[in-house]
């Protein structure tokens, strides 16, 4: 059986913390500029104009994108082949988002109980872990950074069956509304439809790590995908939310087998600074 | 639409002929509060205790900047989400506030409040953290240490760029149906 020591695991999480805060994925920023193009409106141009700025200057000076340099949502893929070593997997993990939002001068934006203290941890530990177990020896790491401006916009809705497809737009169209200016538009509309109530939410957060460009594998999928993203871009919310074409970059759903009884319903919104990494040990 | 530039402090007058859709530059100095800070200002007004800053004529940013890599003045510091500091702000706008600069909407209480007593609502672009930075050219936390990202700072800014969103008619550039 094939090991790997926890400390590697670490050092591979501090670095990605760090990367996916510093450097914007092309993807995103090829968007913005093809967005500049689309647009019409003086006021979008310019902001799109200014997060094109923004991100070549964070990547030239090594400085995150953003202040919120989010809570660390890592989701690991473990080969159910590979042993880890000389340490607790999710305590390396931690040790990781420790040491790069240390060392990386990113904001510590985590506190320790929800509710009543709201103590800050300092070192943006804990991070939200998701696992996999996976067929093979190798463990895939993908760090995604999560900003709360977007992440307090997002909702669930347990809809009825027969709300069908129209249903689903309707709400997602509702809550992208809602959503208006605060979650940092053009967002990425994250959907994950059904499952269980978690199940639909940790779709949701997983369509969210995918490429620009990338769509859902089935067709009907896909073209559901397009169609909202097109009555998104409908509402005229913009960039910033001062008007414009451009009120998303993209809209991705994931799906799951569900219960006779329910179409749960997750919609997660991520701003425009879409950030994950990920390695493969 | 008109390119403004203003440095703090400010008058009432001054605010009062800003227009929403203008294009600010804005100099000077402005505090930084966000979430905890905003609900221990306004615990101390209630109080009675005098404030960490003169909240009359100045500006309030809801930030809370990365912190500052060795040799730079602060780390990346962009606007948050202002609607949560709602519960606040006209308690600090009865005080003398004059300017607050965010991103995303304000509720009708505060917006009231701008319009009784003469303030303004600036729109930062939210996520241009880098670049906002490149205007900041003094940083320095003046209270409520103890809360990290969160303290108060007063930073001194040059040509911040800004665009009223929210004037003390209450125009608002998101509400625009």
């Amino acid at each position: 059986m094939r090991t790997i020591k926890a400390e590697e695991i670490s050092r591979a999480v501090a670095k990605l913390c760090i990367d996916a805060n510093y450097n914007l994925g092309e993807d995103i920023v090829n968007e913005y500029k093809l967005a500049y193009q689309r647009e019409n409106s003086d006021v979008a141009k310019e902001i799109l104009q200014q997060l094109s700025k923004n991100a070549e200057i964070a990547k030239e000076d090594q400085v995150p994108i953003c202040q919120d340099t989010g809570m660390a949502v890592i989701f690991l893929e473990l080969g159910q082949d590979l042993r880890v070593v000389e340490g607790d997997l999710y305590q390396a993990i931690n040790q990781g988002v420790s040491a790069g939002y240390t060392e990386g001068y990113l904001r510590k934006s985590v506190v320790n109980d929800p509710l009543i203290q709201r103590k800050n941890t300092e070192d943006n530990t804990p991070a939200v872990i998701h696992t996999e177990i996976v067929p093979g020896d190798q463990l895939k790491i993908t760090v995604a950074p999560k900003g709360f401006g977007s992440e307090n916009m997002s909702q669930l809705k347990m809809l009825r069956p027969t709300d069908g497809v129209e249903g689903l737009k309707t709400f997602v169209l509702k809550v992208v509304k809602e959503a208006g200016p605060n979650p940092c538009p053009p967002i990425v509309v994250g959907i994950g439809i059904g499952g269980t109530v978690e199940k639909a939410a940790l779709l949701a957060k997983k369509s969210l790590l995918r490429p620009l460009g990338v769509y859902n594998d089935d067709e009907k999928f896909k073209n559901l995908e397009q169609e909202l993203l097109e009555e998104v871009n409908r509402l005229d919310i913009g960039p910033q939310g001062l008007g414009g074409l451009t009120t998303a970059l993209a809209v991705n759903i994931e799906t799951y087998p569900t219960h006779i009884a329910g179409l749960p319903v997750v919609v997660n919104i991520n701003c425009h600074v879409a950030r994950h990494k990920e390695v493969v040990l | 639409m008109a390119k403004v530039s203003l440095t703090t402090p400010v008058t009432e007058e001054q605010i009062r002929s800003l227009e929403a859709g203008d294009k600010v530059l804005l100099s000077g100095v402005v505090y930084t509060a966000r979430d905890a800070a905003h609900k221990r200002l306004v615990e101390a007004l209630d109080e009675g205790e005098e404030l960490p800053f003169a909240v009359e004529g100045n500006a309030i940013y809801y930030v809370g900047p990365c912190p500052a890599k060795p040799g730079e003045v602060i780390g990346s510091a962009g606007p948050t989400t202002s609607y949560r500091m709602d519960p606040f702000a006209p308690r600090l706008i009865k005080e003398g506030l004059r300017i607050m600069i965010g991103k995303g909407e304000r509720n009708d209480e505060v917006i009231d409040a701008m319009k009784a007593q003469g303030a303004v609502y600036l729109g930062a672009i939210g996520g241009a953290a880098a670049l906002i930075s490149k205007c900041i050219k003094e940083a320095e936390v003046i209270a409520y240490d103890d809360l990290g990202t969160e303290a108060v700072r007063r930073l001194l800014v040059e040509d911040l760029p800004v665009i009223c969103v929210i004037d003390s008619q209450g125009n608002n550039l998101y509400r625009r149906d």
